[in-house]
């Protein structure tokens, strides 16, 4: 239970940093905590107490597994985190290029 | 009864995604060398998913719902592709905008350099959302949802000026947070049902009931497809993203993208897979009644044409959501019959915005007036529009906010219902605003040399006019019962997609 809670403890530190921090790049860095608290919390809940890798063997009777596909999951899950962030961080350039600053405070020429 | 469908008709719903993506590649490839490869391939493209996506309508009709196992994984394990009535009236939506967008941006995309670069993340981005609507497996929808956004978030920084960077990182920003919160959601269902079938899923919830988790999950589904549906309280996104973007992306994102990404998956989750609790009703359409209201109020004092057009979507997605809140079957008809029709005239009226902006420069109402006579054919199409939004009788906008109030005041929610009104008097005001102010008046001297747009983006324009105006005949009792109807049961049915979805497997 604790696991779970220090996961949503991670995610919520993540929307803080999202929410309250003034720098892009601390923005994107915030976005990657949240999104990497979720993708641990995807692996947990797979996850068995004293269990074993789930790799099967024709001459072994299995008892304990780990749930596989929350692994499986998690890994397109970051392959998709990695676009996002390539994203984002592709726009930030662009930002610093055309404002001359990362503060989202100076970036506001949108308004209404 | 399966044995007597076609392997044709199964090999239909995959194409859906095949189509968009091969053609996205191919485009990437060759049109940096061979320019004209890319208009025509878009265009075949999207030509041909609206013929598929009238072919799906006719497959559902005529053999039930539909499922195709990719792999030959049976459904529990593997991923599965589902086109039942709700699919194929959200693809034939989508894919008839996508091919009328298409056309127009022949003409629009020419001011813009590497023309290549925008159809293929347009093409991904059909990809997309095609792939959100046909997807059975809430993994995959999710996947299926970020290839969509990921390329929505290029193409709203497309023009590359400062603002569109900065709507663009806006957009992504809070986009990204909706996503984390869909995902996060997707782990706790994954974690109390063992499953990622969304109708095996259902089964599971169905045998379980539904546990404190599926109600946290549901919360967190809400959030998250609400960010990406730009509802009330989440919607600070939509209206610098939307007016950033190139024309014929504005359309697509205020016309077919929020709808798709937003709502349909929203309400595919919140009523076929966990069969909405009636709390989840009212929060639904409290949410959808706030999001009329306040978008249509930050809709009347706005100048920027393309703003004024982005806050009114918000408004009118507020009708799509209270509608289909309601969760009587009139009012989930009246809804989805919304939505189709918003996303006729709100892309049309931002194709308008469009041309104006291409053959006068610019966006503000103050600097327009009397583009009548200089620019007939986008006037009269924007008049059309501008009544339909507004739901004037003989256009198509019409009937489904009239079905949305009768609905209302059936289920006894007159509240609702008298603000539905009073949110359509205040569109009309706004658009008779638009239209005072851009098309009719005195000509404007410095907008004397101005002249017509070239003919695709008329074409384009005048074909979703013609559907504004034909769109209220969908209520005949032929088309009726083959189209709108049938999606509207789907969701209505709740729990018991899952036992029509079991039934439609291959053998």
């Amino acid at each position: 239970m604790a696991l779970y809670l220090l996961c949503i403890a991670l995610f919520t530190i993540g929307l803080y940093g999202i929410l309250r921090k003034r720098n892009i790049i601390k923005i994107v860095i915030s976005m990657m905590i949240a999104e990497y608290a979720i993708n641990l919390m995807f692996v947990l809940v797979g996850y068995r107490y004293e269990g074993r890798s789930p790799i099967l063997s024709p001459d072994q009777e299995i008892l304990n597994m780990v749930d596989p596909l929350p692994q499986a999951i998690v890994l397109t899950a970051i392959v998709i985190g990695l676009a996002v962030t390539a994203m984002t961080v592709a726009i930030a350039i662009r930002i610093y290029e055309k404002y001359g600053t990362f503060d989202v405070t100076k970036i506001n020429r949108l308004r209404g | 009864m399966t044995d007597t469908i076609p392997r044709a008709v199964y090999n239909l719903i995959p194409l859906f995604v095949i189509i968009p993506l091969a053609g996205a590649f191919i485009t990437s490839l060759v049109a940096k060398k061979v320019k004209w490869v890319a208009d025509m391939l878009a265009n075949l493209v999207s030509f041909v998913l609206l013929i598929a996506s009238v072919a799906s309508v006719l497959a559902v009709n005529t053999y039930g719902v539909l499922v195709y196992q990719v792999g030959i994984w049976k459904p529990p394990l593997g991923i599965s592709m589902v086109l039942d009535p709700l699919a194929a009236f959200m693809l034939l939506t989508v894919n008839l905008v996508v091919f009328l967008i298409t056309i127009y941006s022949i003409n629009y995309m020419e001011k813009y350099t590497a023309k290549w670069n925008f159809y293929t993340l347009f093409l991904l981005l059909v990809a997309g959302m095609n792939g959100v609507i046909i997807t059975g497996d809430i993994f995959n929808l999710f996947v299926f949802l970020e290839i969509a956004s990921v390329a929505s978030y290029a193409l709203v920084a497309y023009g590359t000026d400062a603002e569109e960077l900065e709507a663009s990182f806006k957009y992504l920003v809070m986009s990204s947070v909706g996503s984390f919160f869909v995902l996060l959601g997707i782990a706790l269902m994954y974690s109390y049902t063992s499953t990622l079938n969304m109708a095996d899923m259902a089964i599971v919830l169905a045998e379980k009931g539904l546990g404190r988790v599926t109600y946290f999950s549901a919360v967190l589904f809400l959030m998250g497809f609400g960010l990406k549906a730009a509802l009330v309280p989440f919607h600070a996104w939509l209206p610098d993203a939307h007016p950033a973007a190139p024309a014929p992306i504005s359309a697509m994102l205020s016309g077919v993208i929020i709808k798709a990404l937003g709502v349909y998956a929203l309400i595919r989750i919140l009523y076929n897979v966990i069969g909405l609790p009636p709390v989840f009703s009212n929060v639904l359409m409290f949410l959808g009644a706030l999001s009329m209201i306040v978008g249509v109020f930050l809709a009347i004092g706005q100048f920027d044409l393309k703003r004024l057009l982005a806050y009114h979507s918000i408004s009118q997605i507020g009708y799509v959501v209270l509608g289909i809140g309601l969760g009587t079957p009139l009012g989930i008809l009246g809804g989805l019959f919304h939505l189709f029709n918003h996303s006729v005239f709100k892309s049309l009226l931002f194709l308008n915005a469009g041309a104006v902006e291409y053959a006068a420069g610019t966006r503000d109402l103050n600097s327009m007036g009397g583009l009548n006579k200089k620019m007939p054919v986008t006037g009269a199409t924007s008049l059309f529009a501008s009544l339909a939004i507004a739901g004037i009788p003989p256009f198509n906008g019409f009937f489904s906010k009239l079905i949305i109030i009768f609905a209302a005041v059936e289920a006894g929610r007159m509240g609702y219902a008298l603000l539905a009104v009073i949110a359509s008097i205040l569109t009309l005001a706004s658009f008779m605003k638009v239209q005072k102010f851009a098309f009719f008046g005195k000509l404007k001297e410095s907008l004397s040399d101005i002249k017509e747009v070239p003919f695709f983006m008329k074409s384009a324009m005048i074909s979703l006019a013609l559907i504004c105006l034909f769109g209220g005949l969908l209520l005949m009792p032929g088309i009726f019962g083959r189209f709108i109807k049938p999606a509207a049961e789907t969701l209505h049915s709740g729990n018991a997609y899952s036992i029509t979805v079991m039934e439609g497997i291959e053998e």
